[in-house]
């Protein structure tokens, strides 16, 4: 069973959603119990950074979801979001977040080498593999993935960047580093391409 | 870069796509979750849903739609048509949709914009309008003026100042549809999209007058949108997405490539 991380935020039914249609269970929650009983875990959601750690604190799914990704290493996949709050520092909210990875997420800039830029990204943009990674099994490179942001992850270390993305300029949409993989992009609406990554997160016995 | 979006605008009553001329003889078209199925399928970008539903006891029927399109479908799609409140708003985001829009409503209340805005976040809260040319005035001085309920009534408010306005109170994107050009199927208002393009920092989604793909082209290029509507070149089979893309792709628009 996998665990979808309940912090309130939107976009949890359509994750839960994309893992059935999958063919596997999921169960979305704020139980330590059943967090600690699934094999993987989903931390998804639409939301704003300051909002989503004054949850997580809340609620102490903090240190439940610190316990088993750092500690027990769980098999651990955060997007939108997710990835963002996975990092030390947001200038959204200008807020304290859980810091499992070195970095820091900034507002993109308002402009780009070729004008003006519209904040939030929405729509389909290129996905370009940096690195290896079970997520990318049978996906095509460069692929075309749904992104809603208005901030972006700067990691500390270049190492855990897995992907990047053009937007006014050259930033990490996906990050990897031992059982942790993290997306900007929202799988759960990025067709076929989308449900195929999360699919190899679902299934791969050999995720680390 | 980002790719212009091809977003299909299936129009539903009471749980049947309808499509009508000027909201009269209109005839069932099939099923909105079957229909939505095919379209994701054929490469659509993203799916549009209208309630032209006329009365609120059908709204259920809505959300179930929108509920059962959650199921099979793994794109955004949003859902317009009626929605008065952030209730509205939650129910349909609840039941599995991406993003929610408004017209007539936010035209009366321009609050609902905001109220959306901050309970969602800006991405969820599209402000769609309906555009028709008039004479410029004082009141209108682009020319362009904002009716509502289906086009049937005109507000005096200048669609370009309409559209910042959406734009400050929190709309994450515009939807800017032509009376002058929908159904006509001669093309999308080019200009008009044009000039809201450059009045706002945020996606513009042309719609009414798609009938070719050298239309999408024409309004990607010269018009500047971001996204454009498609409804009768597709539900007819007069062409697939998949044409459209082929075509836009040959003339270097960048689009989305699909399997």
């Amino acid at each position: 069973m996998i665990s979808i991380i309940d912090y309130e935020g939107g976009n949890l039914t359509s994750v839960k959603r994309a893992v059935n249609y999958l063919g596997f269970e999921a169960e979305i929650t704020q139980d330590r119990r059943v967090i600690e009983e699934s094999d993987r875990i989903i931390f998804p959601g639409v939301g704003a950074a300051g909002a989503s750690m004054d949850v997580l604190r809340k609620t102490g799914l903090d240190q439940i979801v610190r316990d088993q990704v750092i500690e027990r290493k769980k098999p651990f996949l955060a997007i939108c979001i997710g990835i963002q709050i996975l990092f030390e520092w947001s200038e959204e909210d200008d807020a304290e977040c859980l810091g499992f990875l070195k970095g820091k997420v900034r507002r993109f800039p308002d402009h780009g080498p070729n004008g003006p830029i519209k904040i939030p990204q929405i729509g389909w943009n290129q996905l370009h593999q940096v690195r290896e990674h079970p997520l990318y099994e049978n996906v095509a490179n460069p692929s075309d993935v749904y992104f809603v942001n208005s901030f972006y992850c700067e990691p500390e270390d270049p190492g855990v960047t897995i992907g990047e993305t053009e937007y006014g300029l050259r930033f990490t949409c996906a990050v990897a580093k031992e059982n942790i993989v993290a997306t900007q992009f929202h799988l759960e609406k990025s067709g076929p391409i989308g449900l195929r990554m999360l699919k190899n997160f679902c299934r791969n016995e050999n995720w680390t | 870069m980002l790719t212009k979006r091809i977003i299909p605008c299936l129009d539903v009553r009471e749980g049947k796509v309808t499509k009508g001329v000027e909201f009269k003889n209109n005839i069932d078209l099939g099923d909105p979750v079957e229909m939505a199925k095919r379209y994701y399928e054929d490469g659509a970008d993203e799916i549009v849903f209208y309630d032209i539903t006329a009365s609120s006891d059908a709204r259920g029927i809505m959300i179930d739609v929108v509920s059962r399109t959650a199921e099979s479908i793994f794109i955004p799609y949003s859902v317009g048509g009626g929605l008065r409140t952030l209730e509205d708003m939650r129910n349909v985001l609840l039941a599995g949709a991406e993003k929610v829009s408004v017209n007539s409503s936010a035209v009366l209340n321009p609050q609902i914009i905001a109220e959306g805005a901050r309970a969602f976040g800006s991405q969820c809260i599209v402000l769609s309008m309906d555009v028709k040319r008039t004479p410029a005035s004082e009141a209108v001085p682009s020319g362009y003026e904002i009716f509502i309920n289906g086009g049937r009534k005109a507000m005096g408010l200048d669609a370009i100042a309409w559209c910042k306005r959406g734009e400050e109170l929190g709309a994450g994107e515009l939807v800017v549809n032509s009376i002058d050009c929908d159904g006509v199927k001669q093309g999308y208002d080019v200009e008009l999209t044009r000039e809201v393009a450059r009045a706002v920092g945020i996606p513009v989604i042309a719609s009414g007058g798609g009938g070719t793909p050298d239309h999408l082209h024409r309004i990607f290029t010269e018009g500047e949108a971001d996204a454009a509507i498609v409804a009768s070149m597709i539900h007819y089979g007069a062409y697939t997405i998949r044409d459209i893309k082929h075509y836009l792709q040959k003339r270097g628009v960048v689009v989305r490539k699909t399997d």
